[in-house]
């Protein structure tokens, strides 16, 4: 296992420094000149030029990558011009808000993506099959932000159940002291109850709508998947040998269908991830992703760069722990492995 | 893990997973919280606390004027709508206690109990020491610092421990009110140099995170990008203790949602939201809408003079004849706005701005003069926008689009994203664009020195020079300056009249600042720099 796991990550490191290269070339691409946009409304040529001095923007650009890449061998990710703070410690702050979101989203999701799944694949064609096809066709077609926007128009302006979508937590509650970052665990931590309750009632529609979003592939997976594994050879023997249905799904077929799903899941959370950029602007949650977009409208070069290598690296382990699962999974992978 | 436990534990997070809905319970502490506390939502935030840091944004700006104290301030007169309204010409002290204009100076008597908020006094060589910063720190503080003729650490002179004297280059109108904008705040220079170093000598380092003056306000926590918190200083004395005790702001990308936060109750104030939206909440009534027109400001559009076809005055003045104004002022401002258009022909034209031009819409003339140019047949341009501001430009544009096709001017629309609509307005190479320029200084020498001098500043953004525009401008400058009314009042209306005559840019009309607040907060007042002062406001 541990020589998998080293050999995974040796892959990993020529991705990453390709996606370093990548990113400075690119953010130096686009279009907009953050001297201009820094200056000013009011900047004359001589303020511009000031500017670009004092953010190092007149070096060659051979130089300021090489300045670039030994702040990042420092754990320097540089310093953000639009919110005015170190790259480094916004994403350490903001990374918590949009995994927690993530999570809890993808959870949903699961609770009832897979017994969808597993209900349709065994009684297909009933209208638990219809059900599970009109809801996530349904899902998967609407955009999240406008998902977003009906569950906010309905469930806070018109009914009043919800909290205003101000983000993490009611304005008047302060945030728990920070343990893992996850409020709902460090509320839980700090034994502050009613916090606990602001965060989690706050979480509740942005990921709800994430969920809703997300039910299609891992629902639609579980069905197919579950369908070939009921259709083998070894279910057909299990169910002769009077095993009772619920063992046979369970047990023995459910176990081997979970493979693709297990991809599946590893794929919706990477896109999840990007469609959370849209919910956070809907529910002013402070995570990356809006982070990463007000950056880029700013032409902030800094937080881009540092946002693309954030994900850059969680896809990274993601991988790894999706293939480490595989081998809990299925024994005949880890032996290849 | 074993095989077997990780399934478990799969299926067991599964079943744990059904989420119980919550209501929300705000209790009794928080209630009472509430009631002191103002909840402002708005789009953007500060991205520095500091206006004499490198690209302090607009709302950095708010935090600076809440936050830090001036030497002296504008006076209240009552605005449009009985709205209480800066007054450009009189001015009150604020840190200092008195001060007194001469011929060459002006002499101002500090407060002898003023604190900044880490309870050191404010001294003279804290003023001196904040105006030399925002005269030397460069990029916009020291710009803005200019457009007074104050430039030289060495005009600001300390007398004493409590009085300080700022002396003139030269004779400027403008060197007093320039005093009076947000820039020249005083900074608590001990606490700042002690976490300055060689490299920041200013200390923008320290001053970009935190609030270091002497204000009525400070700010207690920043989150960038999430909100900013503020607190009352209990020992403020540059004027009467705020009414509001706390000052909560946060940020909504979403204006669908933040109309949504005001309408429900939850937040105070909000401003930068759709035109429609605003006049749908002042005609529903449950809100208070304040829409005041911006001092000085105007949303035109601009024509390149120095390439063909725009360097030919009747095209430009076809195009002023062929613009669809009421249409833009219906449909895309929702009457939110001043019509700067269409003024009577008998019209006098008046010492001030801005004040309407005589064109009105008139395809039937606005053809002939395009024969007139030999250019029946018309041509093909592109017009462009700063994205940034699509909410009321790009609707505009396609107005305009529409309009100039009829006399055969057929143009493309180009979007220019936000963080380059800068540049592109630096190359001065756009043959046909709109956009809004509005100054601090409220006067009109002042907007054509930056919009049509010579000098071709920024804002000139159709690069037009004419001799006989300088001397007019230059002329209005001067006698400003010595007093001679009758040769600034010839000279305004001669710059005024030669604008319109020549007409390369076509102002289109006066926009609204536009606020909505609840009914029970009071004491909104219009600034120049259109931000909100909380010292003013009250609640309940």
């Amino acid at each position: 296992m541990l020589t998998m796991i080293g050999k995974r990550l040796m892959f990993a490191i020529p991705s990453l420094i390709g996606v370093v290269i990548v990113t400075f070339l690119l953010t130096r691409a686009l279009p907009g000149d953050p001297a201009a946009y820094f200056a000013g409304p009011a900047a004359t040529k001589e303020a511009v030029e000031q500017i670009r001095k004092k953010l190092g923007l007149d070096k060659p650009l051979i130089e300021q990558f090489f300045r670039y890449t030994n702040d990042l061998a420092h754990g320097d990710f540089g310093n953000s011009l639009t919110t005015g703070q170190p790259v480094a410690a916004e994403i350490r702050n903001r990374l918590p808000a949009s995994a927690e979101l993530t999570l809890l989203g993808l959870i949903v999701s699961i609770a009832i993506a897979i017994p969808l799944g597993v209900l349709a694949a065994t009684r297909p064609g009933s209208w638990i099959d219809h059900l599970c096809r009109i809801t996530t066709t349904a899902g998967v077609s609407l955009p999240v932000f406008f998902t977003g926007l009906v569950l906010v128009y309905v469930f806070y302006f018109r009914l009043g159940w919800s909290p205003a979508p101000l983000g993490r937590l009611d304005v008047f509650y302060s945030a728990p002291p920070a343990v893992t970052g996850f409020f709902l665990i460090d509320t839980l931590i700090a034994r502050d109850f009613e916090a606990f309750r602001s965060a989690l009632s706050q979480l509740i529609l942005p990921a709800t709508t994430l969920a809703i979003f997300s039910l299609a592939p891992i629902a639609r997976m579980t069905r197919a998947s579950m369908l070939a594994v009921l259709g083998s050879e070894f279910v057909r023997t299990a169910r002769a040998s009077g095993l009772s249905p619920a063992t046979v799904i369970v047990t023995y077929a459910f176990r081997n269908a979970m493979l693709p799903v297990i991809t599946t899941l590893s794929m919706v959370f990477s896109f999840l991830l990007g469609a959370n950029v849209l919910v956070e602007k809907v529910f002013a949650w402070p995570g990356i992703g809006s982070y990463a977009v007000e950056a880029l409208i700013s032409s902030d070069f800094a937080p881009v760069q540092g946002f693309v290598l954030t994900m850059a690296v969680m896809y990274v382990l993601l991988n790894l722990v999706i293939d480490i699962l595989y081998g809990v999974i299925d024994p005949r992978v880890r032996l290849e492995g | 893990m074993k095989r077997r436990d990780f399934l478990r534990s799969v299926s067991g997070l599964a079943a744990g997973a059904a989420l119980p809905a919550m209501p929300q319970v705000i209790s009794s502490v928080h209630a009472d919280a509430r009631s002191e506390t103002l909840l402002i939502v708005s789009e953007g935030g500060p991205n520095n606390l500091d206006i004499h840091g490198v690209g302090t944004n607009v709302p950095g700006y708010e935090v600076s004027w809440n936050c830090y104290d001036r030497l002296i301030s504008h006076e209240m007169k009552t605005g449009p709508g009985g709205v209480p309204y800066y007054d450009r010409d009189k001015f009150k002290p604020e840190l200092a206690e008195e001060f007194k204009i001469d011929d060459m100076s002006v002499t101002f008597k500090l407060r002898k109990n003023a604190k900044f908020h880490d309870g050191t006094p404010v001294t003279a060589k804290d003023v001196k020491w904040s105006l030399d910063r925002a005269v030397s720190v460069g990029g916009f503080p020291t710009f803005q610092m200019s457009a007074g003729s104050l430039t030289k650490p060495e005009q600001f002179v300390v007398i004493d421990d409590y009085t300080v004297r700022v002396d003139f280059l030269k004779k400027d109108r403008l060197t007093v009110p320039d005093l009076a904008v947000i820039v020249p705040c005083i900074v608590n220079s001990e606490l700042v140099k002690k976490n300055a170093n060689e490299k920041d000598p200013w200390g923008l380092e320290f001053t970009k995170q935190q609030t270091a003056g002497s204000g009525a306000y400070k700010v207690t926590k920043w989150t960038a990008g999430t909100e900013v918190i503020m607190e009352r200083n209990e020992d403020w004395i540059c004027g009467p203790l705020p009414k509001i005790k706390r000052v909560i702001w946060r940020m909504v990308p979403q204006a669908g949602n933040r109309r949504a936060l005001l309408e429900r109750g939850d937040a105070d104030v909000s401003y930068e939201l759709p035109n429609k939206d605003f006049q749908e909440m002042k005609a529903n009534g449950k809100l208070n809408v304040v829409s005041l027109p911006f001092s000085n400001g105007i949303q035109y559009i601009g024509m390149n003079v120095t390439k063909p076809p725009f360097d030919n005055p009747r095209v430009r003045q076809a195009v002023a004849y062929a613009l669809p104004y009421q249409k833009i002022m219906d449909a895309v401002m929702f009457g939110l706005a001043n019509p700067m258009f269409g003024a009577p022909k008998d019209k006098p034209t008046e010492v001030a701005w801005p004040q309407p031009h005589k064109y009105n819409t008139d395809i039937e003339k606005a053809k002939a003069l395009m024969a007139e140019a030999g250019l029946a047949g018309g041509f093909e341009t592109t017009i462009s926008f700063d994205l940034n501001f699509a909410g009321v430009n790009e609707p505009l544009c396609v107005l305009v689009q529409e309009s100039l096709a009829q006399i055969g001017i057929k143009t493309t629309i180009n979007k220019v994203p936000g963080a380059n609509w800068r540049t592109e307005l630096n190359k001065k190479e756009m043959p046909l664009f709109t956009n809004v320029f509005s100054g601090w200084l409220d006067y009109p020498e002042y907007f054509f020195y930056w919009c049509y001098h010579g000098n071709n500043s920024v804002f000139n953004t159709m690069s037009y020079k004419s001799a006989e525009m300088d001397k007019l401008i230059d002329g209005a400058r001067t006698a400003a300056a010595t007093g001679d009314m009758a040769t600034y009042d010839a000279d305004v209306k001669g710059f005024v009249d030669l604008a319109y005559t020549d007409i390369p840019r076509i102002p289109l009309y006066q926009p609204f600042v536009n606020v909505a607040m609840q009914k029970n907060i009071s004491g909104y007042q219009y600034w120049f720099h259109r931000r909100l002062d909380y010292r003013a406001m009250a609640k309940g």
